[in-house]
């Protein structure tokens, strides 16, 4: 994308970023070799939820193809649908009370989740990820004032946040995907930022460092190719589980009447809220099944995010261990 | 208590406060520049195109909005550091009563679905970290992430179309039924507790159905987290040196478990309750929209959508300071129980 360089802070450390590319990823292939050895249940913890992130891309990309209808499409042929109708051949998942097919605008709802994950997701990792590595690299006063407001930010109730950003910058961006990206990526800048920075100022003092640096190399080498591929190995974790909040954050503006409108694009808060009438008349499929979606979908990513941390994490990280027998040390000892 | 003990307590409690001071000051800068950002000004939004220029310029005038940024800024601080907090441009009503009227509401439900969530969460979490890896703990780990993927509005749809529509056991909406309402004297605004200081017992049971779906949905959701991190902490604890230690003196499995790994395992699980607080008014918010409970998230939406500045931007502004002082409330308890903390 051609717009990152516009982003105040993110300007500077892309060209570590792209110096590394070209310089061999040891960090990302140690990352790969530790997922192709998982075993056990983070393994199917982690390969389900690919499946389920996977199932939903393809859907996403596909919407045109696979939705019957279009998300806001109410007749067909010249014949009106009909109106709440519950599910039946004609439409799999009903109708709502507006008479568009709920499977269409569930397999449109798709897309737009995805789009605004990866657009939030994107800029708070290029926003986020390099203001740690600067904060917690050069430390001092720029450290201490940057960590005091990211810890406001963090401290802030998210959702009041994203719901205060999307509603003033509705009146200038329109109600869109671009800006319900924005208002997330705010959210979720603080987090980044923290990982990343407290990770380097663990790493800033190993001896490799250190010898980079009685070598006599710049400062942008240190951070761009010592301490960046050290640090990036939590981002993974961070990245998938805050892209599962941020479809909760974008579903939950949409249920609150600020996220995108009806009319540019289907949003399953959005469809959710609508259906909340619905409940007292019995009227079950308007409401469960866009936000069975939810639920998948950010289920999907968190099993990806947990399979992970599982893997990565080394405090819990499973090993094949025989526990030493110990007398006494089986529960019916207590007996 | 020794002399050092209580020293070292206050001393912590000095520096958490004076701490607490610039987060507080860049949060309510940061309320100020969100409703500065905002095109024109609070009048203008609120009253723009309804009445004649004229008599926007004079409220403007009135209100202070043509003064220069910086005084604005510095009075609004003041302003928010005494809780004074403005009248709503909509119904003139002062702000501050606004929060006491509606706060209580969410106050309720937010105690009620923590209560829920610890509740959950911590027995889920301990049975899952305990039995790692047996069909207990995937299934623990499974309710929990699946809960957390849940969004709350959406438990709260099925809820409602179950219990209340499907079965008919529970009322779908509201805080209690208008004929309750109607003869509800409102000592602290607190229906549950009102309700038992009048000695009714009908209005209280009508009253606490009333509450039962919002809070174990709001609570459910929040209990993902707290299993996911018992289960965590529980794991880690059970690797700890002291564990081994008491397994090595022969004490029993399951006193290592409960007395030594369980006890430890808790610790964190205060800091992170804590931290849920700001997500449960987040998730307030929600509930509030979706059970028409009659909270202060409540009002926050309705205010946002008249566009009412003022209210919008006292509602803000305490729920900021709500944040800080829980979190400040919840570093003391953490010090207090753990000595390591007061040290570091």
């Amino acid at each position: 994308m051609s717009s990152i360089g516009e982003i105040p802070g993110t300007a500077a450390p892309q060209s570590p970023e792209a110096e590394i590319k070209t310089e061999g990823p040891g960090g990302v292939r140690r990352l790969i070799r530790q997922i192709r050895s998982a075993r056990g249940v983070p393994k199917w913890i982690l390969y389900s939820g690919i499946a389920i992130v996977l199932f939903f891309l393809i859907l996403a990309i596909f919407a045109p193809l696979i939705a019957p209808y279009g998300f806001a499409q109410s007749s067909s042929g010249g014949v009106d649908f009909p109106k709440q109708a519950p599910p039946s051949g004609a439409h799999l998942f009903g109708t709502t009370v507006q008479s568009t097919d709920v499977l269409s605008r569930v397999i449109w709802g798709a897309r737009t989740e995805i789009e605004v994950v990866i657009v939030a997701v994107f800029f708070s990792l290029s926003i986020g990820v390099p203001l740690g590595l600067l904060s917690g690299y050069v430390g001092g006063k720029l450290d201490r004032g940057l960590v005091l407001v990211m810890d406001a930010l963090f401290a802030f109730p998210y959702l009041l946040l994203a719901i205060v950003i999307a509603f003033l910058l509705s009146d200038k961006l329109g109600q869109g995907i671009i800006t319900a990206a924005v208002a997330i990526t705010i959210v979720y800048i603080p987090q980044y930022f923290r990982v990343v920075r407290n990770h380097v100022i663990s790493v800033r003092e190993e001896p490799y460092v250190e010898a980079a640096r009685a070598l006599g190399a710049k400062r942008r080498t240190i951070i761009g190719r010592y301490v960046f591929f050290n640090v990036i190995q939590n981002v993974p974790v961070v990245a998938t589980l805050n892209a599962a909040d941020a479809i909760l954050t974008l579903a939950a503006l949409g249920f609150l009447g600020y996220g995108i409108q009806p009319t540019q694009a289907a949003e399953w808060g959005y469809d959710v809220q609508r259906a909340i009438s619905d409940a007292g008349a019995g009227i079950w499929w308007t409401g469960l099944f866009p936000g069975l979606a939810i639920v998948l979908l950010v289920t999907g990513f968190t099993l990806v995010g947990e399979g992970l941390n599982d893997i990565l994490n080394p405090l819990i990280r499973y090993r094949r261990v025989r526990k030493p027998e110990i007398p006494g040390a089986s529960p019916e000892a207590d007996k | 208590m020794t002399r050092t003990h209580e020293n070292s307590l206050r001393t912590y409690l000095l520096t958490r406060i004076a701490l607490a001071v610039p987060t507080v000051l860049i949060l309510l800068t940061m309320v100020f520049l969100l409703m500065r950002v905002a095109p024109g000004n609070p009048i203008q939004a609120a009253l723009g195109g309804h009445v004649p220029q004229a008599q926007i310029q004079a409220r403007e005038h009135r209100a202070g909005y043509d003064r220069p940024i910086l005084t604005q800024y510095v009075e609004y601080l003041k302003d928010a550091l005494t809780l004074n907090l403005g009248d709503s441009l909509t119904d003139h009503t002062p702000v501050t009563t606004i929060i006491t009227d509606n706060g209580a509401a969410t106050l309720e439900l937010t105690i009620a679905a923590f209560f829920v969530a610890v509740v959950v969460g911590v027995s889920i979490g301990l049975v899952a970290g305990r039995w790692r890896d047996t069909p207990w703990d995937v299934g623990g780990r499974m309710f929990g992430i699946v809960i957390y993927a849940a969004p709350v509005f959406f438990l709260g749809f099925l809820a409602q179309l179950v219990f209340a529509d499907l079965l008919g056991w529970l009322p779908v909406s509201g805080r209690a039924s208008p004929e309750v309402t109607a003869t509800l004297s409102q000592h602290t605004h607190l229906f549950l507790i009102d309700t038992l200081i009048d000695g009714d017992l009908n209005a209280f049971w009508d009253c606490f159905l009333h509450l039962i779906l919002p809070a174990v949905t709001l609570g459910l959701v929040t209990s993902g987290v707290l299993i996911r991190l018992v289960r965590v902490n529980l794991m880690q604890t059970m690797k700890g040196d002291y564990v081994e230690a008491a397994r090595a003196r022969g004490v029993g499995e399951r006193r290592v478990v409960i007395h030594h790994a369980f006890r430890n395992a808790l610790v964190p699980v205060i800091t992170v309750a804590g931290l849920q607080l700001a997500l449960l008014l987040g998730g307030a918010i929600l509930t509030e929209e979706t059970f028409n409970w009659p909270g202060i998230g409540f009002q926050l939406v309705r205010y946002l959508n008249e566009r009412d500045y003022i209210a919008v931007q006292g509602i803000i502004t305490v729920f900021a300071l709500a944040v800080v002082a829980v979190s400040v409330l919840i570093d003391l308890v953490n010090a207090f129980i753990d000595p390591r903390v007061r040290y570091s």
